[in-house]
């Protein structure tokens, strides 16, 4: 066995699982860890200009690659400050690992150990617990392999989610010898089992005899790599599609299955088809509040099925009729070809020309008016510009919002997005990380000015790393989905909301030694993203929209989906 | 709305440390009541039996199974099945004594409810008395009259009943 140090364990055990980058920041108690980062070959380390960001741009190159992202920080604050981006990979069950340093378990100074309060020592263990899917501090040098090979493990199997390795700073640098493994050894983790053929069997019964078909796609799609399996099931059903936000990029939006999303800012035409469904297949969602909008109305007239990997997630938020706990992809295979035994081809089905009726009728695609800059006309010129893999990312808020209803996802893992935790701030440092995980891909921020200023200085990773991504601002001088609400819910009381014209993001790029482009027409803006996209450095286009336009349709909170408001 | 019952879980976990702070923080994120939670060794060594009590209704309880089993330290989850497994729970009675009446009579109930006197002094007897809840709950309404001069209560520990058992191959 040879003989080295926990930081070279740690390194040796990433290279074993393929990891090829490192975001992060250093610190005291991390540095026998970057001191051996010094010798390695292997692995880059891009450094980020704040550890949320680290975060974020791991869970950027999960989402972007399938693979788990890594993040390392030092102890206390920037291990706290790992907190929103470990938060973030947890909502939207993304596979990331995050790395701290932390104080000594013992050493020379006994003041400055494990539980003393010493200099920036955080309980990173406790903090995390209810946001991680599990943690570990290694003890000794000897265990860091097995645990690095189990959170690799937990991280990317079964539902994805966040693993934090807390590393003491002692266990770091003291040297023993190390065994390394491939295997993992946790006999109380549950891999998924297979599907129940007995569920699969009704499922498809249900599905072969229905008249009016819907399929619900949501992220646990993405993860589980099934869009092939949703377009063959959704062909052979002839069955509209919608995905949640989460989902989009499951199933390509450009096919003529499909409705787009549904939830408070859906499509309007996925809104109303889902509540004239009869069956429902949902898949790899936990059928949130922003999908769902009212938990009593959502397809009510659907008798439900739902596929999900995590058991927890049946029956949790919506009460389905089958439920069928594993592997999407494996679950539709089987579904497929019990589907096809059934299935009796007939005459196009009447629920096939409503769903095309009701498409054309409401569909927002269809409405836009080229010349105005507005975010329908610029994302719409976006998508013809930006290759079918292009990789989009967004902050949130109605730039999130304008980018799940007017930006086609053709391609899954091409739409990033913070979805379950709603993290301003993260779009750009996740592009940063897909951008490092797909360096021969186009990736866009599509940002909004408050949410951008958020992660700014990341500006600085991507010029010093080479990292050049494209950054949109719609810049409306407002918070403005909040100020959405204020003028729609809060009669108009607007408060706290304006932003004003500061900073000019043209000089703030500048500043950064980006490039920074403002337009002030579609003609414009379409010159300044082609000029973006063979540029060998970061490009922010700052593009003035009217700060009073609201993201419709609508649905207010309580209210079911097809309850929209809004003229769309 | 479905009316909430007391359910009891029994849950095996890796015997190590976070585990019950990890349980724990799940009830509390979820918003669900822990009546009462037990912790202590098992047969085997590494292994850490939870007994826990919950107020719940069915979907709640639903839920607080599937959550608790997708903990990654839990190794099985059961719910106990109503009127088919036994439950005890230990509690110590301090209870003041003002007279030798008072002591005889509490000496009486104790020698009922099949107690044990553990300690004594000369304004004082400590019982300690093991029972399903209601049990002591019957007791401890009892003591009460004479005067509870301090109460702790361990909370439920329950196995199934027969020789059906869990283990958990190495």
């Amino acid at each position: 066995m040879p003989k080295m140090s926990g930081a070279q364990a740690l390194l040796e055990s990433l290279e074993r699982q393929n990891v090829d980058t490192i975001f992060g920041i250093l610190g005291g108690a991390i540095l026998p860890v970057y001191d051996a980062l010094y010798d390695n070959k292997k692995i880059r380390h891009v450094l980020a200009r704040h550890e949320q960001c680290a975060a974020h741009e791991a869970e950027g190159y999960a989402r972007a690659s399938g693979r788990a992202g890594v993040c390392l920080a030092t102890s206390g604050p920037g291990a706290t400050n790992l907190v929103t981006g470990i938060a973030n990979a947890y909502l939207d069950s993304s596979p990331i690992i995050a790395i701290t340093g932390q104080i000594p378990t013992c050493g020379v100074n006994s003041s400055y150990m494990i539980g003393r309060d010493a200099f920036q020592e955080a309980d990173i263990m406790g903090i995390t617990t209810a946001i991680t899917k599990y943690n570990y501090q290694p003890r000794t040098v000897s265990e860091i392999p097995q645990i690095v090979t189990n959170a690799f493990h937990i991280a990317t199997t079964g539902r994805p989610g966040p693993v934090l390795i807390d590393l003491p700073k002692n266990v770091q640098s003291n040297i023993d010898q190390v065994k390394f493994t491939d295997k993992h050894n946790i006999r109380s983790y549950k891999t998924p089992q297979p599907p129940d053929p007995i569920k699969v069997n009704q499922a498809a019964n249900l599905l072969a005899k229905a008249e009016r078909p819907i399929l619900l796609i949501g992220g646990g799609a993405i993860a589980a790599g099934a869009s092939d399996e949703i377009i063959k099931i959704s062909d052979l059903l002839m069955a509209p599609v919608t995905t949640t936000f989460m989902g989009k990029g499951a199933f390509p939006e450009n096919h003529p299955l499909s409705l787009g999303s549904i939830g408070m800012h859906g499509n309007p035409a996925a809104n109303r088809l889902i509540s004239e469904a009869d069956v429902l297949l949902a898949i790899g969602t936990r059928l949130s509040d922003r999908a769902t909008t009212n938990l009593d109305t959502f397809a009510k007239d659907a008798q439900k099925i739902q596929i999900d990997i995590d058991a927890a997630e049946i029956n949790k938020n919506i009460e389905v009729d089958i439920a069928i706990v594993a592997d999407a992809k494996v679950s539709l295979k089987m579904l497929l070809t019990a589907i096809s035994e059934k299935l009796k081809k007939g005459e196009g089905k009447a629920w096939t020309k409503r769903a095309k009726e009701v498409k054309e009728q409401l569909s927002p695609l269809l409405k836009e008016n080229p010349h105005d800059l507005v975010p329908k006309a610029l994302l719409s010129e976006l998508r013809k510009l930006l290759p079918q893999n292009g990789i989009i990312t967004t902050e949130v808020g109605q730039n999130q919002m304008w980018s799940a209803l007017y930006m086609q996802a053709l391609q899954p893992r091409t739409f990033i997005s913070s979805g379950g935790l709603g993290t301003m701030g993260f779009g750009f440092p996740a592009a940063i990380g897909a951008k490092v995980a797909c360096p021969d891909r186009m990736v866009v921020d599509i940002a909004g000015d408050g949410s951008f200023i958020m992660s700014e200085q990341e500006l600085a990773c991507s010029v010093m790393e080479d990292i050049p991504v494209i950054v949109i601002v719609l810049n409306n001088s407002v918070l403005g989905m909040v100020a959405q609400w204020q003028r729609t819910l809060y009669d108009r009381r607007y408060n706290a909301i304006n932003l004003g014209k500061t900073p000019d993001f043209v000089k703030l790029a500048e500043a950064y030694g980006a490039q920074g482009i403002r337009v002030d027409s579609i003609d414009k803006f379409k010159n300044a993203v082609k000029t973006a996209m063979s540029s060998k450095v970061t490009t922010v286009i700052d593009v003035p929209i009217g700060s009073e336009t609201d993201v419709v349709p609508f649905v207010p909170p309580g209210y079911g989906l097809p309850q929209q408001r809004g003229d769309y | 709305m479905e009316s909430e019952k007391t359910k009891v879980i029994s849950v095996l976990v890796e015997n190590k440390p976070g585990v019950l702070h990890s349980v724990a923080n799940l009830f509390r994120r979820r918003n669900f009541n822990i009546e009462s939670i037990t912790v202590g060794a098992t047969q085997q060594q590494d292994i850490a039996r939870m007994t826990i009590t919950v107020n719940a209704d069915e979907k709640t309880l639903d839920q607080v199974v599937k959550q608790v089993a997708k903990q990654i330290d839990t190794l099985t989850v059961e719910e106990l099945e109503q009127g088919n497994f036994v439950m005890r729970e230990l509690a110590l009675i301090k209870v003041k004594i003002t007279s030798s009446k008072e002591r005889s009579d509490v000496i009486n109930f104790v020698n009922v409810f099949r107690g044990r006197i553990i300690d004594v002094s000369t304004d004082s007897i400590t019982v300690e008395i093991t029972g399903g809840p209601d049990k002591i709950d019957a007791f401890l309404n009892l003591m009460i009259t004479f005067g509870v001069l301090e109460l702790a209560r361990t909370g439920i520990t329950a196995l199934s009943r027969g020789a059906k058992s869990i283990r958990i191959d190495e």
